[in-house]
């Protein structure tokens, strides 16, 4: 594939070193000439000098071949710049963009973005899944959809355990998408499917349904 | 109408003061308390101290029901993103930018901003007024 990030920060320059690693081609653009300099030693000639938000800038970058572009800079507002002209001007199929302050987040939904990805909302992702009397875990938010796919553990004694997943109360629009029982076992699931104690259940769902699949799989208040 | 204004500097004083003397409900908002010194003495409008690009700043300015959002901050980028946030999340109708740069002027155009490109109006004045200075605004 071929990548342009832009940003040659810390975030930029190691999602450029990953990326080079993983044998994709890849172009960073970056404002700080002495950023530019260290990066070109380190990975050989990838990186150019620039605002990346400017139309001619992208241009040069070949914005208008890429597969991705990742807008990974410290500034929100130039981060969603970066993904609006990428789409606008060049109809860049996928857009990443990094957000700095979780308040942000809605306005690159609602513009469009197709992923934005919030170190804060991250790290609270993490913190749901080390907590174990969490009962429902964020994993990911569905790209270009409302829909988010979500992780409920099913308790040692939650009134579910022994039922076989047809004669669950689930919401409509949520689909149970994998079950990884208590020994590691993944299993994909069918109406027949028994729940078992302490088995992780994935699941596809509306934001505004969680508590009610919540419920609906663990038969808890 | 309800029209609020992020950024104070000279051009974003001198629009609220107009729309101020016009009877129009007007709130200001700039993230420097000092900056508001540039609205005349005899400002009615609401001075409102906050980043204006966040929508719970803009609906402290009165966002909700205004019928006008003028982003003329410094900053492009800033500019275009508090437009489209009072587009889109608040529900203004009509959201103007201020954009220095003529090729994302046009995109924001195109995504529903009016851009105000200063570079371009700026450069027409000038060139104007060097080959016709009788006609000169």
């Amino acid at each position: 594939m071929y990548i342009v990030i832009v940003g040659g920060g810390q975030v930029g320059a190691q999602t450029a070193r990953e990326l080079v690693a993983f044998g994709h081609e890849v172009t960073v653009v970056e404002r700080d000439a002495e950023t530019v300099r260290a990066l070109n030693a380190e990975l050989g000639e990838i990186a150019i000098i620039g605002d990346g938000t400017e139309v001619s800038i992208q241009e040069e970058a070949g914005v208008n071949r890429a597969d991705l572009i990742v807008a990974t800079t410290g500034r929100d507002e130039a981060n969603l710049a970066v993904a609006q002209v990428a789409k606008q001007r060049f109809g860049t199929p996928r857009v990443i963009a990094r957000i700095n302050f979780p308040k942000n987040e809605e306005i690159f939904r609602v513009v469009g973005v197709d992923i934005a990805v919030s170190a804060t909302t991250a790290i609270m992702s993490q913190i749901e899944q080390a907590l174990p009397s969490t009962p429902l875990i964020h994993l990911l938010e569905l790209h270009g959809s409302p829909f988010e796919l979500v992780e409920v553990v099913i308790g040692e004694d939650a009134a579910t355990v022994g039922q076989a997943v047809r004669d669950l109360h689930l919401p409509a629009e949520s689909l149970l998408t994998l079950v990884v029982h208590a020994d590691g076992r993944p299993e994909v699931p069918t109406g027949e499917t028994q729940l078992t104690a302490g088995a992780a259940v994935l699941a596809v769902t509306l934001p505004e349904h969680e508590a009610e699949l919540r419920r609906g799989l663990t038969g808890g208040a | 109408m309800k029209v609020i204004i992020m950024g104070c500097g000279r051009v974003g004083a001198r629009v609220a003061a107009e729309f101020d003397a016009e009877g129009h409900d007007v709130s200001v908002v700039d993230l420097q308390p000092d900056a508001f010194r540039l609205l005349p003495r005899d400002f009615h409008g609401r001075m409102v101290v906050g980043n204006g690009v966040y929508q719970e700043v803009q609906r402290e300015a009165g966002g909700e029901g205004a019928d006008i959002f003028m982003a003329l901050a410094n900053g492009d980028n800033r500019n275009a993103m508090a437009a489209q946030v009072a587009k889109h999340l608040l529900g203004v109708p009509r959201v103007v930018a201020r954009i220095f740069d003529p090729e994302r002027a046009e995109v924001y155009r195109e995504l529903g901003v009016e851009a105000v490109n200063p570079t371009v109006v700026v450069s027409n004045l000038v060139r104007q007024a060097a080959l016709d200075p009788a006609r000169r605004s």
